[in-house]
């Protein structure tokens, strides 16, 4: 039954589509108009199903949600127009973001067709954090607010973007876990469970997976803040862990909840080498002001993306292209890349009759040979002595 | 690799040999070597030279796997080969370097940038009918990006094959670009690894084995596939001009084994015996009386094919409808320049891509029929249309959907490495030449660079009215809300 629907509706959306109804600017300006009033209209209720669905506040919806929706359409809108100016457009590639597993199903599927497909995945996130370039009282504070922000400020560590791990100097890691903990306590408060501002797991199934995690009586007996479990409510407090073995299920999977490891090195630059040692993640997150160490990063690492001192805002930068490499993901989007992703750009050459070439016909014979390697290679010269005569071919 | 069965001694390349070969290659482009510019330079300054010392063997392969004509050869494929060499070597700084990226109130103060870092290890599989070009010009890209390289070329142009696995092996890094011959067995163990990008020119069948293949390990994947390119030959033009360029790339490109060759033509009932014979001359103009044995046409690749396209040929609903050549000669493997005059839209040669020196012409009663003809069947690699009609254009070039259009020419748009050469739907996914190559084999990054100053606490909890409201009004970019919500504080 629900098979026949979903042909039915594709059907229909290919009828559409045909009756070119869709390529009109005007239609695209009315749905996107549509769109922003849509997210105006019913902010409230949007606000209300997420808080339903996840226990999210309005601000962190409004910042991470609707107002990028917003703010997307708002400059889609804006640069439409141009972006449609010399290109043709004709396709609607499907767009998939989730998890490795299904993103392999779905462009296995997508094969069948020879469907061009987009997958936003997802990975270990790390924050490398380097306190010997950052020292001072304001910056290192800044740091902690940001890795915070970045850990449990999107949807509770369930964000392909979210901070996933850190990595810090071992002579550094008890300041920063300190810092970590004081400005989790100064955003949710003594009871986090309790707090408003912070999201709880999306659902029983996600919920087990995560606290599976702390199961391992390796993994569990590192927890240096945290832990706390609220069953009933499928609730996790923000939990850091110091060093947990590195082959368990913590440290090999993509967390996507609200447990933090802290991973200490001897040296800030073997993060290098850890990152490199697992699959490519959708964002690196360096914290440092050592410009060589930048560098490095940035040349011997390979990811969808590299913030520097800061997480997810480049989320946010409409003008960057958004999207994973390896197991991170195939394509990108945001802003006109979103535009391009699904638009299949046709090249379009014109001529005119006028003037014709007759050495690009057969019969072959050395003459023209000359000619086109000399017109290949732009020697104009060459030619014109060919054509006088007095070039031998 | 080798194993002796009896006196023979056979070579084997299975799952273990292709795991080996790609963990040789992932230590070389660990290593980095393959990043470095002079290392990119150098592989380019290569293929140039190889390129230039072999023409003559190359030249002699392409004859004995296609009786490929020298010219089409030596400007098709090779010539066509170091013009996109020379173009890389010219840019490659250029598009090396990163490109800066605008950024806005939302994130300042802050810079950003988009970094093209190779993929890694790609895989390239190419096609026979060009088998110079096909494999050589990805290959090119592949190392103007910075990747490793293994290059699959096609077993049904052996000859071509082994030149080539010889010519990389003498002139190229081996450690970091590769060659593997073989068909089905060894292509098979190739995709049962894990590459970070894969190439493959070919039909749609055995496109969309690859892709499945790719699709286990999240690959991305470069697909240039074929199809029916229809040629629209309107009245009111140059006709004797419109004709030489249709022959050129019908017949003109290995005999119309070529993925953007027109395959089949669409005119008015009206014009269609003027263009007959336009054709028919321009045709013996070119090639001759005696075009079966033409040395300027290349033949039918093997005895499959001549086997397909004589099958085409048999068909009853054309068979009365041969107005010139149709002359086969199977030892020699030759089919003679052949134009069919209306062929019904439901016959087998217009059912799939020929791929070979037959051309219908399908014949209509006004020519915007077209547009249902072109559209009712999957979306080509290319289409082209002779006019002078500034509307008519502009329809085609608006609603027809293809890889690439060419306006009063065929297949040209090949050698213009400014714009994208690639397909959609069924004739393929992602583009490549000039810049698009370096493209296709890099990922973009996006590295954004922000400072501690400027840290505005209104991102962190606890999460208050007032937050929302400044949050609204800055990602507004509306100065006039953002003032209004400073006012305003945080009086609920």
């Amino acid at each position: 039954m629900k098979m026949e629907r979903v042909d039915k509706e594709l059907a229909e959306l290919r009828h559409t589509f045909r009756s070119g109804k869709t390529r009109s600017l005007a239609w695209r300006e009315t749905q996107l108009k549509a769109l922003l009033d849509l997210v105006h209209d019913h902010q409230e209720t949007l606000f209300d199903a997420l808080h339903h669905d996840l226990g999210k506040h309005p601000v962190e919806s409004f910042r991470d949600e609707i107002g990028v929706v917003k703010k997307s359409a708002t400059h889609s809108l804006a640069h439409l127009k141009n972006w449609m100016k010399p290109r043709t457009f004709s396709q609607f590639p499907p767009a998939f973001a989730g998890s490795k597993a299904v993103g392999r199903i779905v462009l296995a599927a997508a094969a069948q067709h020879l469907t061009p497909v987009t997958l936003e995945l997802g990975g270990k996130c790390p924050a490398i954090v380097d306190l010997t370039s950052i020292s001072s009282r304001y910056d290192t504070q800044i740091v902690a607010k940001r890795i915070v922000g970045g850990k449990w400020g999107p949807c509770s560590g369930q964000a392909c973007i979210g901070v996933d791990y850190l990595l810090v100097e071992e002579k550094h890691a008890q300041f920063l876990i300190d810092l970590l903990k004081k400005y989790i306590r100064r955003f949710y408060g003594e009871h986090p469970k309790e707090s408003n501002s912070i999201c709880r797991i999306v659902n029983r199934r996600n919920f087990e997976r995560v606290q599976r995690l702390l199961k391992d009586p390796a993994v569990s007996a590192s927890i240096v803040a945290g832990g706390f479990i609220d069953e009933e409510r499928q609730f996790i407090d923000p939990t850091i862990l110091l060093n947990p073995p590195l082959d368990s299920e913590l440290m090999t999977e993509e967390i996507f909840g609200p447990l933090l490891p802290v991973i200490t090195l001897n040296d800030i630059g073997e993060s290098i080498e850890f990152i490199n040692s697992g699959p490519k993640p959708l964002t690196i997150y360096p914290f440092t002001k050592d410009e060589k160490l930048k560098k490095m990063i940035v040349s011997e690492t390979s990811s969808g993306g590299v913030t520097f001192n800061d997480t997810m805002v480049q989320f946010l930068c409409d003008s960057m292209p958004f999207g994973g490499v390896g197991e991170s993901g195939l394509g990108r989007y945001h802003g006109k890349y979103s535009f391009d992703t699904f638009s299949h750009e046709k090249a379009v050459m014109e001529r005119g009759f006028y003037p014709e070439l007759e050495p690009r016909y057969p019969p072959w014979n050395s003459f023209k040979l000359k000619f086109i390697q000399l017109a290949y290679n732009f020697d104009y010269f060459g030619l014109g002595l060919l054509l006088m005569g007095l070039k031998k071919h | 690799m080798a194993t002796t069965i009896g006196e023979e001694k056979v070579t084997v390349f299975g799952e273990e040999e292709a795991k080996q070969l790609v963990n040789g290659l992932r230590v070389a482009y660990d290593s980095g070597r393959t990043r470095s510019y002079s290392w990119r330079v150098a592989q380019l300054k290569n293929v140039v030279r190889m390129c230039d010392d072999s023409e003559k063997e190359v030249v002699e392969a392409l004859y004995k796997d296609l009786a490929k004509p020298e010219l089409e050869g030596t400007l098709y494929e090779l010539g066509m080969i170091k013009n996109a060499c020379k173009v890389a070597l010219k840019e490659l700084k250029n598009w090396i370097r990163p490109e800066k990226a605008k950024t806005s109130l939302t994130t300042f103060p802050s810079s950003a940038e988009i970094v093209s870092e190779p993929f890694g290890i790609v895989l390239i599989i190419s096609a026979w009918n060009y088998p110079f070009l096909l494999s050589i010009d990805p290959v090119i890209g592949a190392i103007a990006a910075g990747n490793a390289v293994v290059l699959k070329p096609s077993e049904l142009a052996p000859a071509s094959s082994s030149l080539l696995a010889k010519l990389f092996s003498q002139y190229l890094d081996t450690s970091a670009i590769k060659v593997v011959e073989g068909a089905v067995p060894e292509t098979s163990a190739l995709l049962e690894q894990k590459w970070d990008k894969i190439m493959y020119t070919g039909n749609g069948r055995v496109g969309r084995i690859v892709m499945a293949a790719a699709a286990k390990h999240l690959t991305p994947v470069i697909m240039e596939l074929g199809g029916k390119c229809p040629a629209v030959v309107d009245s009111d033009i140059n006709l004797e001009v419109a004709m030489r360029r249709l022959i050129a790339g019908k017949w003109g490109c290995n005999n119309g084994q070529a993925c953007i060759s027109p395959d089949y033509i669409l005119t008015t009932k009206d014009y269609a015996p003027k263009l007959v014979d336009a054709l028919k001359t321009e045709l013996e103009r070119f090639y001759g009386k005696n075009q079966l044995e033409s040395k300027d046409l290349s033949r039918i690749v093997n005895s499959n094919h001549f086997a397909r396209l004589s099958k085409l040929l048999d068909d009853e609903k054309v068979s009365g409808k041969i107005v010139y050549g149709g002359e086969k000669d199977e030892e020699k493997l030759r089919i003679a320049p052949t134009i069919l005059l209306d062929v019904p839209r439901d016959s087998l040669i217009m059912s799939e891509e020929i791929f070979g020196p037959l051309l219908p012409i399908l014949m209509l009663n006004n020519i915007d029929e077209s547009f249902d003809v072109i559209n009712s069947g999957t979306k080509p690699l290319a289409a082209y249309i002779f006019t002078n009609n500034k509307k008519l254009k502009e329809k085609f070039v608006m609603s027809v959907s293809a890889g690439g259009i060419v306006v009063n020419d065929t297949t040209i748009h090949l050698a213009v490495h400014t714009v994208p050469f690639g397909g959609v739907g069924e004739s393929g996914m992602g583009s490549y030449h000039g810049k698009f190559s370096f493209d296709a084999f890099s990922h973009k990054k996006a590295v954004l660079y922000r400072s501690f100053i400027g840290d505005a606490a209104l991102r962190y909890p606890p999460y208050t009215g007032f937050k929302l409201r400044m949050m609204k009004a800055l990602m507004g970019g509306s100065f006039l809300a953002i003032l209004r919500a400073l006012f305003r504080g945080s009086k609920p």
